[in-house]
């Protein structure tokens, strides 16, 4: 079967995050908790429930995963996006420092 | 402008104490997500891709400069430096932690702003044309009457909750650049021939899964009937429209379902009951509403015409600029600025912290202190004079804001697609950018001519796809991006819904396709008169498409 792994988004700023293997809640996919059957799957979305039970997360998710060159990959590119962040260049950039407005 | 009164500060701080408070049991766990999310989204507040996102109604498009740079300083002390303006006059933030938005809305609240009616099923921030009070054909300023009706649907006990969204749109000009016909309700404020005021009323129209224009049920509605008017079509929606069916539950299903005739007959019959209620509008209210939005004492500036006509002349980026972003004002010394959120090759409606605090302090010293924002996702000098123009375009270079691309191929209509949005199946903003970027050459672009491309990453239509002269939408297909293209819809005073071509293109292939697509209309033009919209309304489809998939064989 697919791999899957459990994301969310963090209740407190809405960052997207990842159910670590050791249990925590991670700001990235490496490292996550793998699960490669149903068993495990049902472990993963009862810990999603008592997650969003504990108001640590909300919008929780089990996604599919490949591993690719040793990393995970998430099979939708919506959950690449997710990961990855805008794929644009959103942060703007600083005017040039001698462009002062002096026009006026 | 419109000022606070003491009931709208009241109002305002009531709620964002209500709502602080709401945040507080929520991160304290007090509330479930079930029992916050709608409260925070009659807050404005959404949940990303990754972030919360936090949407601030701009009432009918008009900010002050105060009002600008609170939102500059807000993008840069709660925000990652930046705000999206969208197809709804509105701002959106896209990375406020939840703990921080009470603040924001006490910083807003400050500045007579707030995140209401911006989510929910709401009658939602009233929209109007982005040249009201300023553009030389209009009959008569559409705001305050925007204005009256947000003050009555704001928490409006009988309206909030409704089958779904409700939007409305006013516009004081023949020429429709409020796009009223794609909205719930659409109001054209005109005279009758006795020179009083009242509105053509259009109910019905909207895009997403199911586009429709909308319909118009009354020519001249006395403008002291507007509430009553109003009323009697949101409470006849409110009784019959589908709450079984999100995706049949907007008034344009409920129009389309009944007929038209059947649903104006009960609108009417509605309305006869409140027409001489506490609904009838005193001449008085309106007066005192009206006053709010004087049009500004604009001093004679006659030498301006011989100034800008020898600096066009000097310069002929300048000259560019003023040809394309700057339109008549009802004064013959001054213009419309129409500051492009275009640049090429950029986000559409993106302004960083620093840009909104330019557009301000140029507002506040040439612009009589007044900013609109369209929901072409620019912003609108309203009143500068010809004079000046050389001063606020060299100002408006300093921060690349001097794109002088209004209304031309490269000014785009993008919403934020997969890149933010969690109802997105494919991202807009890259297509808009490449397709910026492949005709963003000045030459280029003006030979085209007016050509408005409008693009959304999925059905629900935020980028206003389906009345895009071009229109591009984004689906999902088998794990990949796939773009539909549509032509010859428009959403002015001759509202038309696309056509969709026929296959979709990769992400790779869509560009390509416009190209193709433009290369054709130049080829099949009568003119540089003739532009994109009005040559496909001339020959139709089949060149395009012919041109997109090759001869269609004449046997099938």
């Amino acid at each position: 079967m697919t791999i899957k792994v459990l994301t969310a988004n963090r209740l407190t700023d809405g960052e997207a995050v990842w159910l670590g293997a050791d249990g925590e809640w991670r700001e990235t996919i490496e490292g996550a908790l793998l699960a490669r059957d149903a068993e495990a799957v049902a472990a993963l979305e009862s810990a999603g429930k008592a997650a969003l039970g504990a108001n640590l997360v909300v919008d929780v998710n089990l996604i599919d995963v490949e591993e690719r060159g040793g990393e995970l990959y998430p099979l939708r590119l919506r959950e690449r996006i997710r990961l990855s962040g805008p794929t644009i260049d959103f942060e703007p950039r600083k005017k040039p420092e001698n462009s002062a407005v002096s026009a006026a | 402008m419109y000022r606070y009164d003491e009931f709208d500060h009241a109002f305002v701080a009531a709620r964002v104490e209500q709502f602080k408070d709401q945040v507080q049991r929520r991160l304290s766990g007090e509330l479930t997500e079930d029992q916050f999310k709608p409260l925070r989204l009659m807050n404005g507040v959404y949940l990303q891709l990754h972030a919360y996102m936090l949407r601030v109604a701009v009432p009918y498009g008009t900010l002050s400069a105060k009002q600008m740079r609170k939102l500059g300083s807000i993008a840069r002390v709660y925000d990652r430096g930046y705000g999206h303006f969208t197809t709804r006059q509105n701002i959106q933030y896209n990375w406020p932690a939840l703990g921080d938005i009470p603040k924001i809305l006490d910083e807003l609240a400050e500045v007579e702003m707030h995140a209401m009616q911006t989510s929910g099923n709401c009658i939602r921030n009233v929209t109007a044309d982005h040249f009201a009070g300023a553009a030389a054909d209009e009959v008569a300023d559409p705001r305050p009457f925007a204005e009256i009706l947000r003050q009555w649907s704001s928490l409006h006990p009988e309206f909030s909750f409704l089958p779904r969204k409700f939007k409305i749109a006013v516009t004081g000009a023949e020429h429709d650049r409020a796009a009223i016909q794609t909205h719930d309700i659409g109001l054209h404020l005109k005279k009758n021939a006795a020179g009083e005021l009242g509105f053509g009323v259009y109910i019905g129209g909207g895009q997403g899964r199911t586009p429709m224009v909308a319909k118009n049920i009354r020519d001249f509605l006395p403008a002291e009937d507007l509430l009553s008017y109003t009323t009697a079509i949101v409470r006849v929606y409110n009784l019959h429209g589908r709450r079984d069916n999100k995706y049949k539950a907007r008034i344009k299903i409920l129009v389309h379902e009944t007929g038209t005739e059947e649903l104006t007959r009960q609108i009417e019959a509605e309305w006869r009951a409140l027409k001489e209620s506490d609904l009838k509008l005193p001449q008085g209210d309106i007066n005192a509403i009206d006053t709010y939005f004087r049009p500004p004492v604009l001093p004679e500036r006659p030498e301006g015409w011989g100034t800008l006509a020898v600096a066009k002349r000097a310069d002929a980026g300048f000259a560019a600029w003023v040809d394309q972003n700057v339109t008549p004002h009802r004064h013959p010394d001054y213009g419309v600025v129409t500051i492009s959120l275009k640049p090429i090759g950029g986000i559409p409606g993106d302004a960083s912290a620093e840009q909104m605090e330019l557009v301000a302090d140029i507002a506040e010293k040439f612009s009589q202190d007044e900013i609109r924002v369209s929901h072409e996702q620019n912003l609108v000098l309203p009143h500068v004079a010809l004079a000046d123009l050389r001063t606020v375009y060299d100002l408006l270079l300093t921060d690349g804001l001097a794109t002088a691309n209004a209304g031309l191929i490269t000014d785009i209509i993008a919403c934020p697609g997969l890149d933010y949005c969690a109802l997105a199946n494919a991202r807009s903003i890259p297509v808009a950018q490449r397709i910026s970027e492949r005709f963003g050459a000045p030459a280029r672009q003006s030979e085209i001519g007016d050509l408005k491309i409008k693009i959304s990453g999925c059905i629900n239509a935020c980028g206003h796809h389906h009345v895009g002269h071009i229109g591009i939408l984004g689906v999902e297909k088998k794990g990949e991006e796939l773009y539909q293209i549509t032509l010859g819809g428009s959403a002015d005073e001759i509202t038309t819904v696309g056509e969709i071509t026929g296959r979709g293109f990769s992400s790779e292939e869509v560009v390509d396709a416009i190209e193709k697509i433009v290369d054709t209309y130049l080829g099949l033009r009568t003119g540089r008169q003739e532009n994109f919209l009005a040559a496909y309304r001339r020959v139709g489809a089949a060149p395009f498409k012919e041109a997109l998939y090759g001869p269609v064989s004449r046997a099938a």
